[in-house]
């Protein structure tokens, strides 16, 4: 079945002038048309900014000016990420119709970089959750299993996009996995880079201590090159390293051999899907026949990474979250009696279920009272982490583990049982704790044809050796170029040639 | 029973930087409502603070001029409560790690010299402000003003090391005084760049424990301070004598009426839920900094007092009044440069400045009269061009116009008269006009001398230099 071509394939064609950019971007839209309508994988679609920016780059590259490898690519945006002129929903009521007057420090380099919008895509509200369940625009569903699971979350929306060829690329965003576990549950790439290798200006808070925008692309190629454009220091975010880029691309070609990569024994768990476990030992397996050295590591404290992460994450969300009070946007309640009234009701009225759980459980640890037994003590945890991984990486350069102890759940499955859905997040949460990079990449399928993927996480700023040993793996397998089948309207792409 | 008051203030002086704590937003006073507003201080979606080192700054350099510890690292704190004008939902401020520790101030309380401790010195954002009823649009409605949002506050926490209302008021005085010395506050009460809270206790005399305390917001003047503390005082003391115990509780100065009335009770107060910012990195101060900050403390004005004394041998009333503000003793100082006489100097800025000054609500170096000016009038004087009289009513002349003395000299024909012989004529006139007074004065009324000096006077409009009057009637009377 024909799909959407990598972006650095797509980017041959554009210079080559084999493709032109407005062509690309008008079958993008088209094939949005055709398939989103079952997938909802986008919230918002800039159909008319897009053409605006897909003519741009098509003047551009008639002109034969070439800026950048993303001039006229296709790309999705994760709906939490601000974009100005563009109304920014974070898939929540509450800012259904927020349209912000500014625009995130990554848009300002995607735009300079010549990249089309194709939209807006869907997440769990505030990025809270691991299904992109939890929208106010309804589910997003996995393009693979007959379009009867999740995506995983809680970048759902532009990691189902980018997997069902609704865009070449797309940026998510990683506070406990949510750009690897949904790349992994949809078969596509995914990287959360250090906490701060990426400007988080403009994202909208989750969890602020946490919270990375990274890409999500069909293969690890193109994930170097939507990185390179996004990463650097931005005087705008404090918390964002000033430390050099590296040429990204250059670590795609320089394989594993010599490179000793870490197994943790502690992200193998009783319980863990069979089939996800198989394939990730196969995929060390082929990492080692590549010439990789395998050494044995321990991460004792990853037992309490999910513990930590609960609380740090929602005692930073209660206090970002406080903002969306309907005084200045976003919705507020109707007709309120008086201030406490209208507070309180615009929050009740305004966030989902997940959400206001959330805030409920960051409140709590921050009280007078618990503030030491919940809050301080999760962030002495929290150094624990860093030290478990300082350690391990001082016997390896990188560390191989599962993404995700379970392939894509069905839709509604783990709804109910919040502690279920959390734990979807329990080997991707200890780097979020660390603020080392990891990358996902696609390791096989399981028998229902389910998408598996294997996490490769290096120390902080070590984004080139996550590229060097994913470019590795990809060069031996050909996971990545699978595409979902039986998805019925992916083959409305013939018609458009893609 | 006998008892002892106990207080402690907490000041919030607005720091005197060209934009706000955590974005470029300019500070200007009474700009139209929520023009100097931006995404960041509005707290849209997305926006991150960034530290405006300035603010860091100058509140070190006011923790160094008051003997306090630089923290070598010191971080910031979410302060979460809802309110309108609180954008964020949460205030950024500093909590368990405040960037100065310790430090003291000086006061003289009736002649008695107090040190007063401080407890800390933390760098905060100021919030927006709520406009409601009259005069709006819709007097139903409540509207937000956000310029002020954002704006560096510095709050200095005293120890509770003071004593009376009187002391309360004192030391919010010299603190005032030290800030603007410093530059680092413009110290307006009236804008509110400069608010306090006081808090507020009992305890039998001799004990050692601190009572129930009470917090006192809303104070903001010298007068509401000692007012509210004094009636605060009081009301504890009848609580305490009924046999009854002090409610721990925010209480709000009704300066209308001059009575504190209770805002919320221990039950009601917020719970702040402070944790670390995570939006900012902890702040680390190197020495180098601190050294360079510790070299831009200017004299302070103890110091300048004692100098004033020392160096230009002024009584040590002139030496308080001129130190009072900054700007007054800099006024002083420039004068002396170039008229060297201290005293003089002293006299006139004491009496026919600081009058002006007054009337004209300007502050120093607003006056049209410039040190240079008076200098040129002191010298005029000086070198018997004109007379003292004469001098007092060029500088009226001099700060209503902005005129230069010699230009007015020059324009009125107030060169003093110094001709003797002009003089002799004039006399001779005016002693032949009062036959009857000469007689007098010949008979014995030695008084009458100065009607004589006023009669001259008023001929020569003011002109005659007034010692060669007075050694010619000499010669001419006997």
């Amino acid at each position: 079945m024909p799909g959407m071509e990598p972006l650095h394939v797509l980017r041959e064609q554009l210079v080559s002038g084999a493709l032109n950019a407005v062509d690309l971007t008008e079958a993008v839209l088209a094939r949005v048309d055709a398939v989103d309508p079952e997938l909802n994988t986008y919230v918002t679609v800039t159909a008319e900014q897009a053409r605006q920016q897909a003519t741009q780059a098509a003047d551009a590259f008639a002109r034969g000016e070439v800026h950048s490898p993303l001039q006229g690519i296709p790309l999705a945006i994760k709906d939490n990420i601000c974009t100005k002129g563009a109304r920014t929903t974070c898939a929540s009521r509450i800012l259904e119709r927020f349209v912000p007057p500014y625009d995130a420090t990554v848009m300002q380099r995607l735009q300079a970089a010549g990249a089309v919008m194709i939209g807006k895509a869907n997440l769990d509200e505030f990025a809270m959750g691991s299904s992109t369940e939890t929208s106010h625009f309804g589910a997003t569903r996995n393009p693979w299993g007959n379009a009867e699971y999740v995506p995983g979350g809680s970048s759902g929306g532009p990691a189902a996009a980018v997997s069902a060829g609704l865009c070449a690329a797309a940026l998510g965003s990683d506070t406990g996995g949510s750009i690897r576990q949904p790349a992994a549950m949809t078969g596509v790439v995914g990287l959360k880079p250090t906490y701060g290798r990426v400007s988080r200006f403009g994202l909208v808070a989750f969890a602020s201590s946490l919270d990375q925008i990274g890409p999500l692309t069909q293969d690890v190629h193109d994930a170097a090159l939507l990185l390179q454009v996004i990463a650097g220091h931005d005087p705008h975010d404090s918390t964002s390293g000033d430390v050099p880029v590296p040429d990204y691309t250059a670590a795609l070609d320089r394989g594993v051999e010599g490179l000793k990569l870490g197994v943790p024994r502690e992200y193998f768990v009783a319980g863990m899907n069979a089939e996800v476990e198989a394939a990730v030992h196969a995929g060390i397996d082929t990492l080692c026949q590549a010439g990789a050295e395998l050494v044995d590591v321990s991460l004792p404290h990853t037992p309490y990474a999910v513990a930590t992460y609960y609380i740090l994450a929602n005692a930073e969300a209660s206090a970002n979250l406080a903002r969306y009070d309907g005084v200045r946007f976003g919705f507020r309640a109707a007709e309120p009696a008086d201030l406490s009234d209208m507070y309180m009701r615009t929050r009740a009225e305004g966030f989902g279920a997940e959400v206001k759980r959330r805030i409920m459980l960051g409140t709590y640890v921050l009280s007078s009272g618990y503030y030491d037994a919940y809050y301080k003590k999760a962030q002495q945890v929290r150094t624990l982490f860093r030290q478990d991984f300082q350690r391990a990486f001082a016997d390896c350069d990188a560390l191989l583990t599962p993404v995700s102890p379970t392939p894509a759940f069905r839709l509604g499955e783990r709804l109910d049982d919040p502690l279920q859905m959390y734990l979807a997040d329990i080997f991707t949460i200890p780097m979020n704790l660390a603020g080392i990079p990891a990358l996902s990449v696609p390791c096989g399928l399981t028998t229902d044809r389910l998408p598996i993927g294997l996490q490769i996480a290096a120390p902080p700023f070590g984004e080139d050796v996550l590229l060097q040993v994913g470019a590795a793996f990809e060069a031996t397998t050909d996971f990545h170029t699978l595409k979902p089948d039986g998805l019925p309207a992916a083959r409305e792409g013939d018609r458009y040639g893609l | 029973m006998d008892y002892e008051c106990v207080i402690g203030l907490e000041v919030h002086a607005q720091l005197l930087t060209d934009s706000k704590l955590f974005c470029s937003c300019a500070t200007t006073f009474q700009a139209a409502p929520n023009d100097q507003t931006c995404p960041v201080c509005l707290g849209l979606p997305g926006v991150l603070p960034v530290l405006n080192r300035q603010a860091v700054e100058l509140t070190m350099r006011t923790g160094l001029a008051m003997q306090g510890t630089v923290a070598a690292a010191n971080r910031f704190a979410r302060k979460n409560y809802f309110y309108p004008d609180l954008p964020k939902g949460y205030q950024i401020s500093q909590f368990e790690e405040p960037l100065i520790e310790g430090g003291c101030l000086d006061l003289e309380v009736d002649g008695v010299s107090r040190q007063v401790r401080l407890n800390r010195i933390h760098l905060e954002e100021d919030a927006g402000k709520s406009i409601h009823g009259e005069n709006l649009a819709d007097p139903d409605k409540s509207y937000v003003d956000l310029n002020r949002t954002g704006v560096p506050l510095m709050e200095i926490v005293s120890a509770p090391d003071l004593r009376s209302p009187e002391e309360a008021r004192a030391y919010l005085q010299k603190l005032k005084m030290v800030l603007e010395y410093l530059d680092v506050c413009d110290g307006n009460m009236e804008e509110g760049s400069l608010r306090c809270d006081a808090n507020v206790s009992l305890r039998p005399v001799g004990a050692e424990t601190l009572g129930t305390r009470t917090e006192i917001k809303n104070l903001n003047s010298f007068r509401n301070v000692q007012q509210a503390i004094a009636y605060e005082m009081e009301r504890q003391r009848d609580v305490l004598e009924n046999g009854g115990s002090v409610v721990q509780e925010t209480r709000l100065f009704d300066a209308a009426r001059a009575v504190t009335l209770p805002m919320r009770s221990k039950e009601e107060a917020h719970d702040y839920r402070y944790f670390p910012e995570p939006d900012l990195v902890p702040l680390q101060i190197e020495p180098e900094w601190i050294d360079q900050v510790r070299q831009s403390i200017p004299e302070l004005p103890d110091a300048r007092r004692q100098r004033f004394v020392s160096e230009y041998d002024l009584p040590a009333y002139d030496a308080d009044v001129l130190v009072a503000s900054r700007a007054m003793a800099d006024y002083f100082e420039a004068t002396v440069e170039l008229f060297p006489q201290p005293k003089i100097v002293s006299n006139w800025v004491m009496g026919d400045l600081l009058r002006e000054l007054n009337q004209a609500h300007h502050s120093p170096h607003e006056a049209p009269v410039t040190p240079t000016h008076l200098a040129e009038l002191l010298r005029l004087i000086d070198d018997g061009t004109i007379s003292g009289k004469i001098a007092k009513t060029m500088f009226e002349d001099m700060y209503r116009t902005g005129r230069r003395p010699e230009d007015i000299v020059a324009e009125q024909g107030l060169v003093q008269m110094s001709d003797s012989d002009a003089l002799r004529e004039v006399i001779e006139q005016v002693l032949a006009r009062h036959p009857e007074q000469v007689a007098g004065y010949r008979g014995g009324k030695e008084k009458l001398l100065g009607f004589f000096v006023g009669q001259t006077m008023k001929a020569t409009q003011g002109k005659a230099n007034p010692a060669m009057v007075n050694t010619l009637l000499k010669q001419l009377l006997p």
